[in-house]
Formats: structure tokens, C-alpha cells, sequence
């Protein structure tokens, strides 16, 4: 599994990619494992102001359902409507598969994300391996 | 307070299941395979092609003397008295309330002699009550074979074609829900039975619980139905085999909460019997009218995936029931689920609302099983 060291990470394992006031938001490939074969995705709405930590929606897998959080707040921008119908592109492609884009109404938020190496020591720390 | 947490058990394929990188949850204090390549992709094997299962989390309990038929049927609800010498019948053991202890798989081994298999997660609880139920009656010998046998379920339209590689037992001649014993992979009287828990014809094999033993005939399973398309499959594509089959599954469809007749299974309680456990409260219910609630088949009607546990409504928003299981179907490509609600809603193509997430999403009511095999044609 990889995780690009450009992006933040959060523990309930979304990334975002952000440059400037901008960012998108996936899911990681830990998450995707995690959770199997992914056949539905729940959106939020473009104008949806999220907070940090706020859940937007939700990914899910034949066997689980797992809540998606907004990492920083924000305002919805954009959304990956393309996931309505191949959701299963989330198990392919995790590290270049957004969910949503948002305006980031703090930028400061996301220094208290963790990097990439930080990640990969919670995932090692949470999972024993 | 320090919290004691128990080791999970593991079967003797453990090591099997971590080396081929297999997901593993702990299931019901086991570390099970939930999922070894995919569970679509085992589903899918499972339906069109075959498909391999450790079970050996189940228990075996043999009741054995010249008091077992009576003790059996003291003790489950369908009539062991109709079984033949290598026959096997869905049954459950009872609460005196017409509630489940658990359900069941009774197989008659000889004359005095039967095996039953009960579920993983209910072991303990079930043996405990199978001693304090029969254990009085005379001339039955209770034993708790459930860690003598690694139990294998090689289940889908090729499965036949996999395991007659490994045998000389024609298997053709063992019927649905019969057993015999043959040499299979160089071991002498294994137990062979065509049951399983997946909706396709199948067998379960009980081999002996050693390592090297269950891991080389696990192994030689695989490579016999390698031509055929097998794949290893964990308990995620179970569940969804099961669902999509709509047989029940303990602590879900059926509970120490729920009754025979509201589950549905009525037909395997027998009523005519003189007595077993639980009799009388179902003759009660039968009496009265028959259940106030009964099992439903749902398939969502409107995006959205109802799972365990979620609240079912009517149209017009009255909380009635929840779902007992509930997913995708992979094979059918639809979101299902089992609920139970009111015997007024569950006429054929009734609506209603599945609550998901604060979201109320139609389901209608759909015909029981949800997933039929298809008959073989007669020249098979």
C-alpha cells in the first residue's frame, strides 16, 4: 500500500490533497482494503459547508458501511458524480480517486493532519503489523 | 480494571489462512477468514464455478446409546424417528417458549447413534444445554466431538467435479442432505455429506483436526479444483450466499427472542410429535392464530444498502420491525435484506421505509428465497 507523501491524512483514514484555499478529499488505500469490494458511494452536495471532523457522506462495501469525515472545513466545490455508477474505482485507484473538492475556509487545519510517514506509523500502531 | 480479554481460537488452518494473506476478524471468539481474494470474487466462484470454506468453528455434538433417538427428539424440534442410516435434517434445538437455542443440522449415524452440528458462536451455551436437557434421560452418551474434526465446505456446480477428483466414493450417489463415509485424499472413513450453507449443491467433508492433516487436504482441495475455477472464500461471501438464499442465521433471523413460526421454519417443528422442548409454546402460538410477526423478504426499491440492525417502517411512518441482515447480493446485483415485521405488511410487493442514516429509503416486499438454483436438467 502507498500513500502519497504530498497529501494529509487523518485517522479515520480520508486524505486531502490541498494547494492554497483548494483541496480534494479520498479515501485511503488502507481504507479501501479495509473495507472490500466497494459498491456504493453516498455524496454530499456542491454548497455543503462542512465542518472539521464533520461527516459528509459515506463509502460502502458489501459487508461494511464506513462514514466519511471532512479533515478541514469548508465549502463543497465539486463532487465525483463518476462514483455513482463505478464506485468500485475506489478499490482500483484510492491515492487519485476524489470524492469531493472544497474550498478551505482554514488552511491552518491541515497542519494539524498527519503526514504521510505519521500515517503509516498509526495504521502499523492500529493494526499490530 | 483491567479488561481480560480471551484468546481467540483458531482452527487448524490458521496458519493456512495468515500465510495466503486471508483478511481475519475475530468471529464469535474465533479468527476466521473473512475474506481471502475478494469477497465478489468468492461470491461469484461460489454461484458459478466452486469455492472452498474452513468451518471447522462448528460444533459436532454426538448423542450416542440405545436412549439417542428419544434423547434427539426430546431435544430437536424436527422427527430424527424419520431418518434413514446416513440421512441428515434442518432442525433446532428450542427454548421451552418456542425460541431458538440454536438451529441445526441432526445426521443419524446408525441406530443409536447421531451427530449434531450446531454453530460456532452458540458452542458453549448449547452444550451446556443439550447436558441439562437429556442428560437425565437413560442410556445416551453425550460427547462434545467439536475439536476432533476440521470440518471443509466445497460448495458450488463444480463442487462435485472437485472432490470426486479425491475419492473413490461415487458422489453422485450421495442425495441432497445424505452423508456416507469413503477415503478421501488417502484418509479412510471421512464423513461425506452433500449439505452446505451457500444455496448451491455442495459437500462438507469432517477430516481429522490435525495441522499437517487439514492443511495438506485443504491444499490438494484447491488443487483439484484448480481447473474448475476454485478459490479459497472466507465468511463474508458465506453470509452473503446465506442471505441471498435466505436461510437463517442465529443471533440475526433467529434468537432466544424469536419463535419457529414467526421465523418461518414451522415446517421442520412436528408438531405431531408426542413432545420435545418447546412444543407447547408453539402450539400455543398455532392456536392463537399464528404469529404476530413473521420474516420478510425486502429489496430496496430506492438507492441505499439496509444492514443489520436498521429500523423498518411503514410508508406512512410507523416504526414496525428492523432488518435482521441485510447487504448487496453480488450474485443478483440488488440490495437485500430479511426484516421481521407485522403480519399485515408482509403481503407480496408491500412498501416500505428502511430508515439509513436518518434517511427513509423505500424497500418493497419480495418472495423468499431471494436466490434459487437453478434445477439441473434431467439427463444430469
Amino acid at each position: 500500500m502507498s500513500y502519497p507523501t504530498g497529501y494529509r491524512y487523518t485517522k479515520e483514514h480520508e486524505w486531502i490533497d490541498a494547494t492554497g484555499t483548494t483541496g480534494s478529499i479520498g479515501i485511503t488505500d488502507y481504507a479501501q482494503s479495509s473495507l472490500g469490494d466497494i459498491v456504493f458511494v453516498e455524496l454530499p452536495k456542491v454548497g455543503d459547508t462542512l465542518e472539521a471532523g464533520e461527516a459528509f457522506g459515506s463509502v460502502e462495501s458489501v459487508k461494511a458501511v464506513s462514514e466519511l469525515f471532512s479533515p478541514v472545513a469548508g465549502t463543497v466545490t465539486e463532487i465525483n458524480e463518476a462514483l455513482n455508477d463505478a464506485p468500485e474505482t475506489l478499490n482500483s485507484d484510492a491515492n487519485t480517486t476524489w470524492i469531493l473538492k472544497l474550498t478551505i475556509s482554514d488552511t491552518t487545519q491541515l497542519d494539524s493532519l498527519l503526514s504521510a510517514a505519521e500515517y503509516e506509523t498509526f495504521i502499523s500502531e492500529e493494526t499490530g503489523h | 480494571m483491567a479488561e481480560t480479554v480471551a484468546p481467540l481460537r483458531k482452527t487448524a488452518l490458521n496458519a493456512v489462512h495468515r500465510a495466503a494473506k486471508a483478511k481475519m476478524v475475530d468471529f464469535g471468539g474465533w479468527d476466521m477468514p473473512v475474506e481471502y481474494s475478494g469477497l465478489i470474487a468468492e461470491h461469484t466462484a461460489v454461484r458459478t464455478a466452486v469455492g472452498l470454506f474452513d468451518v471447522s468453528h462448528m460444533g459436532d455434538i454426538q448423542l450416542r446409546g440405545p436412549g439417542s433417538l428419544a434423547a434427539v427428539n426430546e431435544l430437536c424440534m424436527n422427527d430424527a424417528s424419520k431418518l434413514a442410516i446416513g440421512q441428515a435434517h434442518y432442525s433446532a434445538m428450542l427454548y421451552p417458549n418456542g425460541t431458538f437455542v440454536d438451529d441445526v443440522i441432526v445426521h443419524k449415524l446408525s441406530d443409536n447413534d447421531y451427530l449434531i452440528v450446531i454453530n460456532a458462536g452458540t458452542r458453549e451455551k448449547d452444550i451446556q444445554w443439550v447436558r441439562k436437557t437429556i442428560g437425565h434421560m437413560p442410556s445416551v452418551h453425550i460427547n462434545d466431538f467439536s475439536d476432533h474434526y476440521t470440518q471443509l465446505a466445497i460448495q458450488g456446480p463444480r463442487a462435485m467435479e472437485t472432490l470426486q477428483k479425491l475419492t473413490s466414493t461415487d458422489l453422485s450417489t450421495i442425495k441432497n442432505y445424505w452423508f456416507t463415509w469413503g477415503k478421501v485424499c488417502g484418509l479412510y472413513n471421512v464423513m461425506i455429506a452433500r449439505t452446505g450453507y451457500t444455496g448451491e449443491d455442495g459437500f462438507e467433508i469432517y477430516i481429522p483436526s490435525d495441522e499437517p492433516t487439514s492443511g495438506r487436504v485443504w491444499d490438494e482441495v484447491l488443487a483439484a479444483g484448480a481447473e474448475f475455477g476454485i478459490i479459497p472464500c472466507g465468511l463474508g461471501s458465506r453470509n452473503t450466499l446465506r442471505l441471498e438464499s435466505a436461510m437463517a442465521l442465529y443471533g440475526h433471523e433467529i434468537s432466544d427472542t424469536i419463535n419457529v413460526l414467526e421465523a418461518g421454519l414451522g415446517r421442520y417443528a412436528k408438531l405431531d410429535k408426542p413432545s420435545f422442548t418447546g412444543r407447547d409454546a408453539l402450539l400455543e402460538v398455532q392456536n392463537a392464530g399464528g404469529p404476530q410477526r413473521k420474516l420478510v423478504g425486502l429489496e430496496m426499491i430506492e438507492r441505499g444498502i439496509g444492514r443489520d440492525g436498521y429500523p423498518v417502517f411503514t410508508l406512512e411512518g410507523e416504526k414496525i420491525g428492523e432488518i435482521t441482515s441485510g447487504s448487496p447480493a453480488p450474485f443478483l446485483k440488488k440490495n437485500i435484506a430479511m426484516a421481521y415485521v407485522p403480519v399485515v405488511c408482509t403481503a407480496l410487493d408491500t412498501e416500505l421505509a428502511v430508515e439509513i442514516r436518518g434517511q427513509k429509503v423505500k424497500a418493497k416486499v419480495v418472495a423468499l428465497p431471494f436466490y434459487k438454483r437453478p434445477k439441473k436438467s434431467a439427463s444430469l
